[in-house]
Parts: structure tokens; C-alpha cells; sequence
């Protein structure tokens, strides 16, 4: 089974839990008063279910049949793109929303930006660490003083 | 319309607002011009900046100028690199990268750049005609047409905007429609399904969400797969255009003009396939002679798609402004960046507030100006900008992608989202899911309802897509959008099996 099918499964499944949630779960908590009402919370959403598991059915059985054609890059054969350098980024964008806070705005996003071009190949670490000081500083600057939207600069046992 | 067109020039020409012009197009360019950066994901970044501004006028114009200097910028690229920045200026580089190939680079950026202007000029005077026109029409509309308008217009991005594949462009809608219904709903506002998690219950975040849908993965895509450009090393020089240039090329920019402005302003066609049906047609219109040149460095086959992908932008336009619909995943940005400063779109906003309508046209023109006068001359100094390494241009995109998502939420979990979201529409991308219905539908979906919900209680019931013969008729044209292709490819099909069967 190709990767969309897969897709329209997984949809299929989310679907299904929000169909569940709609049509049996949200109406026993109304208030008598909003069951006057022609149109209830539920309503919409119970429309947009059942239009949802028909489009995922459709995929699903392949009705709609498509040619397969070149994509911009084949998922068949990712592992010779390169891959360890995305999830490592991934991993470092992870690691620099659990660190924002805590580590502060300068730190965390000089690291994240050394780091980066670390990552994707580059060692001309004079140059790294300029550019990410730099970067970092400018952008905290019109940030904070700028647009007046409060980033915390400094860890915070240090009182920043 | 004099005196909207006075309001909109006084608005326009305000310091900050000409400051705005100038900076949105320069930005625009410089990242339009990035191979695999698109304008959806460069204005997504913008917003946060724009929204914070605070004036509505100021924040459309700074985005508009993002928005038309990232299809000029990205021609810059399709041109001298062959490496397009934006999939409207693909056909750009049918016959640009060949001039460039014969040395021939500085004419065919003054080309590229006059009939943008052209294109994008006339296609603002379009504006300026129609816009009046549809929003008084559009005064006429009750909920429940507008309800109806929405679908058709949902479902005829469905139809148009995926490659071909209605399933898969009507699943992605929907499901947009669905995150649109996570938190508070429009009725009661009582919260629905927040699975008890108190950070949906505001909804998804609209900035996290265009972030995650584009930027993200197109950045990724970037990592994943380095473009293989040619390079810009050559000098650019002899930027000048002859006469008999200007000439040949004239009557296509006319016909162009107009035909890409009415492909902007149809729901989910945008600047992409205006630049190639365009293309088409100048080549189909073409004298032998000429059509020879075509794909070998013909100033008209170069002309006719710049021209029409420039009229497009400017068309996508008139369903934003005059109905509140975003036709296109940009228009649909822009949209929630004008709800986010609380102004709403549609036909009152021409009587509410028509300082906005008419400073975004007057800057429109002043755009394209600047874009002309600005960067030709700058051309090839801002096309250095080609040659930063992607060791460091990467981990800024992906920064500033952060960045976008925190200072709208002044909330780390958003980040988690962001990073979250973005790896599935990752392999949403991969498995040709199209994102950008996602994003509109999710866009859409607070207004769609609520206009349901209303008819609903006005009629006390659903009867009011029977009684009503205007919503009925525009709920069996959006059946119609969604139903023709398929049948039409069941036709195709068993055509083409009668075929093998004679065979």
C-alpha cells in the first residue's frame, strides 16, 4: 500500500474519533435551553465527519486512481537524501522550545543557530559564532525594544 | 471612486506606509528569489511582524509587497539560475534561463521586470474597476448565500488546486474544517473538542499552523534535497530593451494582463497556472517563426508568463477584499493576518473602512513602481544574495519559522506544535497530499459556521438551502466542482480502454 493510502488510513482512524466524539459524546451535556435551538455544537461538526470518512474511503479504495508521477522527491528512497541532517534539526528545534525559556533567549538561540550550521556541514567556527551572536542580538533588539514583546535574555538564575 | 481613490492615495502615501511599500518589496524579493522559498512561506513569517504593527492598512500593504515582490524575485531566480523560487515563475524559465544562457541575462530581467509591472499595473486598475462592482453586489448576500459562496468557493480550490486529484485536495479541506472546530465553537461558546487540554482551548494557533503548513516543509525539503543551481557568476550588464522588442512584446502584455487577472480572481487557480496557461497561449497565438523560438529564448514566451503571474496576484485580490474568500493559500494568510488586526473583509469593508481598500490599491501601484525603478537597477547586487551558503541560510529559516510561531503565542508548547504539525504535513508532502486547502478550510471554518449557524436559526432548520433558489443554486455548482472531474476521468478511462480494445 503507497504512503497516501497509509495517510488516508491514519486520516480515516482521526476521523472516525472525531465522528465518535460528535454524534455521541457532546449532545448529553447540552443545557435543555441550547436543545431548543435548531443548530447545535454538535452540528457542524457531525456534517464534516461524515463528508470526511467518505473522502477517506474514496482514497482509501483508490477510486480516484492517480499515475504516479515524479515527485519532488521520492519517499521510497529517502534514506539517500539526507535525512540525518532533518531529524537532527528537528531534534534541535525540539531542544530549543524545552530550552527557550529556561536557558533564556540569547543563549538558547545562539546555540540554535551555531548548532544549525553545525549540523548542515559548515566549520569555520569564528565565523559560526559571529554570526549567530550577531543574529541573535539584532533580533532580540527589535523584538524586544522594537515591537515591545517581552523575551527573557538571560538563564533564569542568573535574573534575566 | 475619485474620492476612494483620494482617501486610498492619501492613506498610501503616509510615510510609514511608502516606508512599508518599499521594505515589503525589497524583502519579498530578496527571499523570493531563494530556490524552494514561496511566497505563502515568506509572508506566514511576515505576520507576526505585521500584525504587531498594529494598523491594518499598514500590515496589508507591507504583506501585498511581500506578496508581489516574492513572484518578481522569484523570476530573478527562475532566470538566472533556472532554479525557480516560486511555482508561479516556473514558466519564467522556459525561455528566461535560456537568455541568460546566451548573455542575454540583463535583458531578460529588464524584460521580466517591465511586464511584471505592466501586468501587475494593469491588473490593479482591473481591481480598482471590478472590486466596486462585485462588493455591491456581494451587499445583496444573505448568511445563507454566503454560507454557499464559501463552499463553492472550498470546493472549487478542491477541484483546482490539488494535481488533479479532487479526493485528496476535498480530504485536506475538511480536515482544515475540523481544526477549525477544536476549542470554543461559535455557538454557546462552549469549548469542544479539547480533549480537557487547556491549551486547545483558544484553537489551534492560525500563525503556528501556515508556519508548520509551509515554511516548514519547505525548508525541510531544502535540507533534505540541496537544488542544483547553475551559477550566477556572469556579470549582469545590458539591461536595455530594443524598440521592436517592446513592440513584439506589446500586445502580449495587454492580452496577458487581463487574461491572468481573471485566472487570479477564480478560486483556487492562482499566479501558477496563470504563468502557464499564459505561456500556452502566446505560444499557440504566435507566428511560425516565432513559436520556433519558444523554450530557446523568446522575449514573448518570457514576457506572456511574468505578465500573467503578476496579473494573477493582483486578481487573487478581488474575492479577498470584496467577499472576505480567499482564493488562493496566500490570499487565505493575508486573511487571517487582516482578522487577527480585526478588520474583516467583505462588502462592508468598502463602506466601513475604505481608507484600507483603497491604500492597498494605491500601493499596488506604488508597489510595482518601486519594484520597477528600485530593483532593476539593484538587480544585480540583490542576485548576490543567491551565492549565501545554505549552512547558514537554513537554520535561520528555520529561526525565524520558530520565531513567528513564539511571538504570536508568547507560548513554548506552541513551538512542540509547530515542530509537531510540521513533520506531518512533511509526509502529507511526500504523499501528495495538498497543504494549502488545509489552511484555507482551517481559515474558513469559524466564518463558514457561523454563517450556517445562522441561517440555520433564521430559518429554524436547514430549509433554507431550498427556499432560498441562490443558495441552492451555488451548493449544486460546488457538487458540480467537485463531481465533474472525477466523472470526467471515469470517461477518459473508459474511453481509452475502448481504444486498447480496438487495438
Amino acid at each position: 500500500m503507497a504512503l497516501d493510502r497509509w495517510i488516508a488510513l491514519i486520516l480515516l482512524g482521526i476521523c472516525l474519533v472525531y465522528g465518535y466524539t460528535a454524534w455521541f459524546t457532546m449532545d448529553a451535556s447540552l443545557a435543555p435551553f441550547m436543545k431548543r435551538n435548531p443548530i447545535w455544537p454538535s452540528t457542524f461538526p457531525k456534517a464534516l465527519s461524515v463528508l470526511a470518512i467518505i473522502a477517506c474511503l474514496v482514497i482509501l479504495s483508490g477510486i480516484e486512481k492517480s499515475e504516479p508521477k515524479e515527485a519532488e522527491i521520492d519517499y521510497r528512497r529517502l534514506h539517500e537524501y539526507k535525512l540525518g541532517q532533518a531529524v537532527l534539526l528537528l531534534g534541535l528545534m525540539v531542544a530549543y522550545a524545552l530550552l527557550l525559556r529556561p536557558a533564556g533567549f540569547l543563549f538558547s538561540t545562539t546555540a540554535f543557530l551555531f548548532l544549525g550550521a553545525f549540523i548542515l556541514g559548515e566549520r569555520k567556527w569564528v565565523l559560526m559564532v559571529v554570526v549567530a551572536l550577531i543574529a541573535t542580538v539584532i533580533v532580540w533588539y527589535l523584538v524586544q525594544e522594537v515591537l515591545g514583546i517581552f523575551l527573557r535574555p538571560l538563564p533564569g538564575f542568573l535574573g534575566g | 471612486m475619485l474620492e476612494g481613490l483620494l482617501i486610498g492615495l492619501q492613506t498610501a502615501m503616509s510615510f510609514q506606509n511608502l516606508a512599508m511599500v518599499i521594505a515589503g518589496c525589497l524583502i519579498g524579493t530578496f527571499i523570493g528569489m531563494l530556490p524552494g522559498l514561496g511566497p505563502m512561506s515568506i509572508i506566514a513569517i511576515m505576520i507576526p511582524i505585521a500584525i504587531s504593527m498594529g494598523d491594518p492598512s499598514a500590515a496589508l500593504i507591507l504583506l501585498a509587497g511581500v506578496y508581489y515582490g516574492a513572484i518578481f524575485g522569484g523570476s530573478t531566480s527562475s532566470i538566472l539560475l533556472n532554479a525557480p523560487g516560486v511555482a508561479g515563475t516556473v514558466a519564467s524559465s522556459f525561455d528566461g534561463y535560456p537568455m541568460a544562457r546566451q548573455g542575454k541575462a540583463g535583458k531578460a530581467l529588464t524584460i521580466a521586470a517591465v511586464c511584471s509591472f505592466a501586468g501587475g499595473t494593469i491588473g490593479a486598475v482591473l481591481l480598482m474597476v471590478f472590486a466596486p462592482m462585485l462588493s455591491s453586489v456581494a451587499l445583496l448576500f444573505h448568511s445563507a448565500e454566503y454560507f454557499a459562496l464559501m463552499v463553492v468557493g472550498l470546493s472549487a480550490i478542491a477541484a483546482f488546486a490539488g494535481t488533479g486529484q479532487v479526493a485528496k485536495a476535498m480530504i485536506m479541506t475538511l480536515l482544515g474544517l475540523i481544526m477549525a472546530t477544536v476549542g470554543e465553537g461559535a455557538l454557546f461558546n462552549l469549548p469542544r473538542f479539547t480533549a480537557g487540554i487547556m491549551d486547545l482551548q483558544s484553537g489551534f494557533g492560525f500563525i503556528t499552523l501556515a508556519m508548520a503548513m509551509f515554511a516548514l516543509p519547505e525548508a525541510l525539503f531544502l535540507v533534505l534535497k540541496p537544488k542544483v543551481a547553475g551559477s550566477a557568476e556572469d556579470e549582469i550588464k545590458d539591461l536595455r530593451i530594443s524598440r521592436a522588442e517592446a513592440r513584439s512584446i506589446a500586445p502580449v502584455v495587454g492580452r496577458q494582463s487581463v487574461q491572468g487577472f481573471f485566472i487570479g480572481v477564480l478560486p483556487g487557480a492562482g499566479a501558477t497556472i496563470a504563468s502557464f496557461l499564459g505561456y500556452a497561449v502566446e505560444r499557440n497565438l504566435a507566428t511560425k517563426e516565432e513559436q520556433a523560438e519558444f523554450g530557446k529564448g523568446s522575449i514573448k514566451g518570457l514576457a506572456a508568463p511574468e505578465t500573467a503571474n503578476n496579473a494573477a496576484c493582483t486578481g487573487s485580490f478581488v474575492p479577498l477584499l470584496t467577499l472576505g474568500i480567499p482564493g488562493s493559500g496566500t490570499t487565505a494568510i493575508l486573511l487571517g493576518a487582516l482578522i487577527a488586526l480585526n478588520v474583516s473583509p467583505g462588502p462592508r469593508l468598502m463602506i466601513d473602512e475604505p481608507q484600507i481598500f483603497w491604500a492597498v490599491i494605491m500601493s499596488m501601484f506604488i508597489g510595482n513602481l518601486v519594484l520597477l525603478i528600485l530593483n532593476l537597477p539593484l538587480i544585480p547586487y540583490i542576485a548576490k544574495v543567491l551565492s549565501i551558503p545554505r549552512n547558514f541560510l537554513i537554520p535561520f529559516i528555520l529561526f525565524f519559522t520558530l520565531m513567528g510561531a513564539y511571538i504570536g503565542q508568547n507560548n513554548a508548547t506552541e513551538l512542540l506544535i509547530l515542530v509537531g504539525f510540521g513533520v506531518c504535513a512533511t509526509a502529507l508532502k511526500f504523499a501528495d497530499y495538498p497543504l494549502a486547502p488545509l489552511l484555507i478550510g482551517f481559515i474558513l471554518g469559524g466564518i463558514l459556521e457561523n454563517n450556517f449557524a445562522r441561517s440555520m436559526q433564521l430559518y429554524d432548520g436547514v430549509s433554507f438551502i431550498w427556499e432560498r433558489p441562490m443558495t441552492l443554486g451555488l451548493l449544486v455548482i460546488a457538487a458540480i466542482l467537485i463531481l465533474l472531474p472525477s466523472y470526467r476521468a471515469r470517461i477518459a478511462k473508459r474511453k481509452a480502454e475502448g481504444v486498447a480494445d480496438g487495438d
